[in-house]
């Protein structure tokens, strides 16, 4: 059973309407439902008993992109990297003990010293420092913004591609209109309607006008994973809705998501970053790269540490996510294999 | 394909009046009573916010507010800013300044772009391919802010390579320069990246092959099948890029001070000018709507495997 199943299912269309070039990374999650993994099987993503084969295969594809991901060295870079970054967003104490709000006029524009590593900036304060502390703000804007488009753009995807029809038409033409203002505009004009910001309103600025892909990527998934013989037998069995969209439908669509997601992560750190730099995004209380960089920009001639230092944190955290992205994608498109 | 382009444009009317509603709420409705926003802490006159509010249609229900609005701007009505000069007249002074920068930065990206993108996928594997791939994921890594603020002190003010900024009104030609490099730089990236991938996919393919087995010189090979068939996903990305260049200027045209629609839409932002704001985000959304359907017309052109019913 498990070998017809197959035979049939690669034979089925990728979703080919979709944008170009994600329909490369629409195959795993074909993938994922062809070969019993035991890595799948505990983390409960591939559950589907009717179809339940003889452990034949040592690993799934889980397992297999794993090991691909282990013989990247872009991976162990970019990982690195990474939990280097969210070490210091969540223990900048660790790191400097200089309060980066604690800022004396008289230190004003000094270049990097034993004192102060990295200088100081126009008031007086520490740029090391700063630039620690300022890891936070990032990350937790670009986590929190990616988990929110997500659960947004899944849910549009998985509904618009499950169901098809009406809400089908509805929901395509609303992330049309979604993706007809672009992401730093849309943030702009939502930023400045508000006069008290805080973080959480840069998240929502950015995840209401940023899951339009993952919604477009989850949609195409979803319509191919929903024709597939073991989603047939689920419902056959007496499966309902619900559980077929979580058990068969959302394990096989995600991979593709994941990918997306890693480097959408990038992109919102360094929007956050553009926003606070235009002084609309994070509130001044917030430390926050870009605010720091707008600032520089007016000392550059007589101090340009303190553009410097913030700039290459800031690239580098993005640089991070994109290298990772990519590796993550190389390791689930078997058709780079 | 005349049935094709036609359901295209009725499929662009409802997205375009989302798409203006949707800013229409933000700037109006979000941002609290736009009217007292003109005013500092002293607070306005009552008569004047009450005249002011019936000349804006403001004690309406939104959906009536946008109607006016949107008949309005299908008459070519852009609105007037809250100082009383028509919103379409800043717009035509604005727009042919950010479709100059425009040009710049897609003239700098596709030639430079494809040049890249050229060399690095016909050597896959070598040492040019390695740093193009390393050279774009950098550009891509920085923001534009930073690259912009980067260029301007240092190959502008320091070195004095290009003109650091644009002067007031009309810049000429060679103050967009630098401006439409850094505004360029994300995308050339791409460009490069996107048709690298394709030159390299195509070298294997059956059509080259028969190329070079019949005796063309590599030449030839390169420029008249390869390259020809590897630029259609190529084009396409350029085509909506052209709508996001003319968007995405917001940054760069403030850095360098260029008078264009990206700086328009911040200063009106800022300053809290609805109708502005509504107004510059409409005539870019069309534009941005406009383009994508041009590039999947295009797509049909190029590739004649791809028929629209």
């Amino acid at each position: 059973m498990p070998d017809m199943n197959k035979q049939q299912r690669e034979q089925l269309p990728t979703a080919s309407d979709e944008q170009p070039q994600f329909g490369s990374i629409e195959n795993p999650g074909l993938m994922l439902a062809d070969e019993e993994g035991t890595t799948l099987e505990k983390r409960g993503a591939y559950a589907a008993p009717e179809v339940q084969g003889p452990q034949s295969k040592p690993r799934g594809a889980w397992g297999e992109a794993w090991r691909e991901l282990r013989h990247n060295p872009s991976f162990y870079v970019s990982g690195v990297l990474l939990l280097f970054l969210i070490f210091m967003a969540f223990f900048p104490g660790v790191f400097t003990d200089i309060d980066p709000r604690h800022c004396p006029i008289l230190d004003t524009n000094k270049d990097p010293s034993g004192d102060h590593w990295f200088g100081t900036n126009v008031q007086g304060c520490d740029v090391y420092a700063r630039t620690v502390f300022g890891a936070r703000a990032s990350i937790i804007v670009g986590v929190a913004t990616t988990a929110l488009i997500v659960v947004i753009g899944g849910l549009i995807g998985a509904l618009s591609g499950y169901f098809g029809g009406w809400l089908d038409t509805i929901l395509a033409r609303v992330t049309d209109i979604f993706f007809g203002i672009p992401l730093l505009l849309a943030a702009l004009v939502f930023m400045s309607s508000f006069k008290d910001r805080t973080v959480w309103t840069v998240v929502a600025a950015l995840g209401i006008f940023g899951w339009m892909q993952i919604a477009r990527i989850m949609r195409g998934s979803v319509i191919t994973v929903k024709k597939s013989d073991y989603v047939v037998a689920a419902r056959a069995l007496g499966a309902g809705t619900g559980r077929i969209l979580g058990r068969h439908v959302l394990p096989n669509a995600i991979a593709p998501v994941i990918v997306v997601a890693t480097i959408s992560l990038g992109t919102f750190i360094a929007t956050e970053a553009t926003l606070s730099f235009l002084g609309i995004g994070l509130p001044p209380t917030e430390i926050s790269w870009g605010a720091d960089i707008s600032s520089a920009t007016t000392a550059l001639r007589d101090s340009p540490y303190q553009l410097i230092f913030p700039s290459i944190f800031l690239s580098v955290t993005v640089f991070s996510f994109i290298l990772l992205g990519d590796a993550v994608r190389d390791a689930l498109d078997p058709k780079l294999r | 394909m005349g049935r094709y382009v036609v359901r295209r444009l009725l499929q662009m009317i409802p997205v375009f009046i989302g798409t203006t509603f949707l800013i229409y709420y933000m700037v109006y409705q979000l941002g609290g009573d736009p009217i007292s926003a003109m005013f500092g802490d002293k607070g306005a006159d009552p008569v004047f916010v009450r005249l002011k509010r019936e000349e804006f249609h403001l004690n309406d229900p939104l959906i009536v507010q946008y109607w006016y609005y949107i008949t309005d701007l299908l008459q070519g009505n852009f609105g007037t800013s809250f100082n009383g000069r028509p919103v379409a007249e800043e717009l035509k002074r604005a727009f042919p300044v950010s479709i100059r920068l425009a040009m710049i930065a897609f003239a700098i990206e596709v030639v430079i772009g494809v040049g890249l993108g050229l060399l690095s996928g016909l050597r896959r594997g070598k040492l040019a391919d390695t740093m193009v791939l390393a050279g774009t994921l950098v550009v891509i890594s920085i923001p534009v802010f930073v690259l912009g603020t980067v260029a301007q002190f240092w190959l502008g003010s320091e070195w004095g390579i290009f003109e650091a900024t644009a002067s007031v009104g009309d810049p000429t030609w060679s103050q967009l320069v630098l401006p439409g490099l850094v505004l360029g730089s994300l995308s050339l990236a791409f460009v490069a990246r996107l048709t690298r991938t394709s030159v390299a996919e195509n070298m294997r393919a059956d059509y080259v092959r028969t190329a070079t087995a019949k005796g063309l010189p590599r030449r030839r090979v390169v420029t008249r099948h390869l390259l020809r068939n590897s630029l259609i996903p190529v084009v396409t990305f350029l085509g909506a890029d052209l709508g996001a260049l003319m968007a995405g200027a917001i940054v760069t045209e403030g850095i360098f001070n260029v008078d264009g629609v990206g700086r328009l839409i911040y200063l009106a932002v800022t300053k809290h000018e609805s109708s502005t704001v509504v107004g510059a985000v409409a005539a870019l959304v069309m534009i941005y709507l406009v383009m994508n359907l041009i590039v999947d017309l295009l797509y049909a052109v190029l590739d004649p495997r791809i028929r629209y019913a």
